[in-house]
């Protein structure tokens, strides 16, 4: 999958959890969910659980805890996808 | 299993719990009951000279018996007390169809979406005596146990 593809996918699943609708303007790997785009934190797992229904994967607290912009969270999807 | 230790975690105090017995807990549901007591605050107020419990009591009922025992349910650790179990409500989508009166008791049936990254959601319904639906709906809420 390319890196594209991936980073559409998240802002799609981004968007109606998003408070702050000027961070998805310019959105990018460097879009923190909480400070820039003012996703809660309880928001923030539907994202999470939302992303593993759409690249089919699984996310363990670990990766969960790490995943803090954007580009957290397409590294991690793409090594879940390279790993299964 | 006894129940009492999950009521005894319970942040919450008079008069603002409104649980009065666990019926059923296991990992995938929860079962409970409260009476409203005739003389409870909101009465007076709602509405004025005609006594109706208020859908956010009910909606608060249905989060304390449903997500909020559960949630203490699924935390298990011997450690957690009321007073490390950190607490808060994220979302609730309720759709109301009997109104509840002064003293009437009624019984809330959680079941559990999903437990994960702290996020508790569930469906919960409320029932009458009767077994008459008075409402039901999702809420969640996060729940952390902040000892460990």
């Amino acid at each position: 999958m390319k890196e594209k593809e991936i980073l559409d996918a998240i802002k799609k699943i981004v968007t109606p959890y998003t408070q702050r609708k000027e961070g998805l303007e310019n959105f990018s790997q460097k879009t923190d969910f909480i400070k820039d785009l003012e996703v809660n934190s309880a928001n923030l797992v539907d994202v999470i659980l939302d992303v593993e229904d759409e690249f089919n994967i699984e996310i363990d607290n670990e990766s969960m805890e790490g995943m803090l912009t954007v580009g957290d969270a397409k590294n991690i999807i793409e090594r879940k996808l390279a790993s299964a | 299993m006894d129940y009492k230790n999950i009521l005894e975690k319970l942040p919450y105090s008079k008069p603002f719990l409104f649980i009065d017995e666990l019926l059923n807990v296991n990992e995938k549901s929860a079962e409970g009951i409260y009476t409203f007591p005739e003389d409870s605050f909101f009465y007076k107020g709602h509405f004025k000279n005609n006594p109706v419990t208020p859908g956010v009591i009910l909606t608060e009922c249905m989060a304390q018996i449903g997500v909020v025992c559960l949630g203490i349910f699924l935390l298990g650790n011997e450690k957690t007390n009321s007073e490390n179990i950190k607490l808060a409500l994220s979302s609730s989508e309720v759709d109301f169809y009997l109104p509840v009166f002064p003293g009437e008791t009624v019984k809330v049936v959680s079941e559990k979406l999903f437990y994960r990254f702290n996020k508790l959601k569930c469906e919960v319904r409320m029932y009458s005596k009767k077994d008459k639906l008075i409402c039901r709906g999702k809420i969640a809420g996060m729940i952390k146990n902040e000892s460990v």
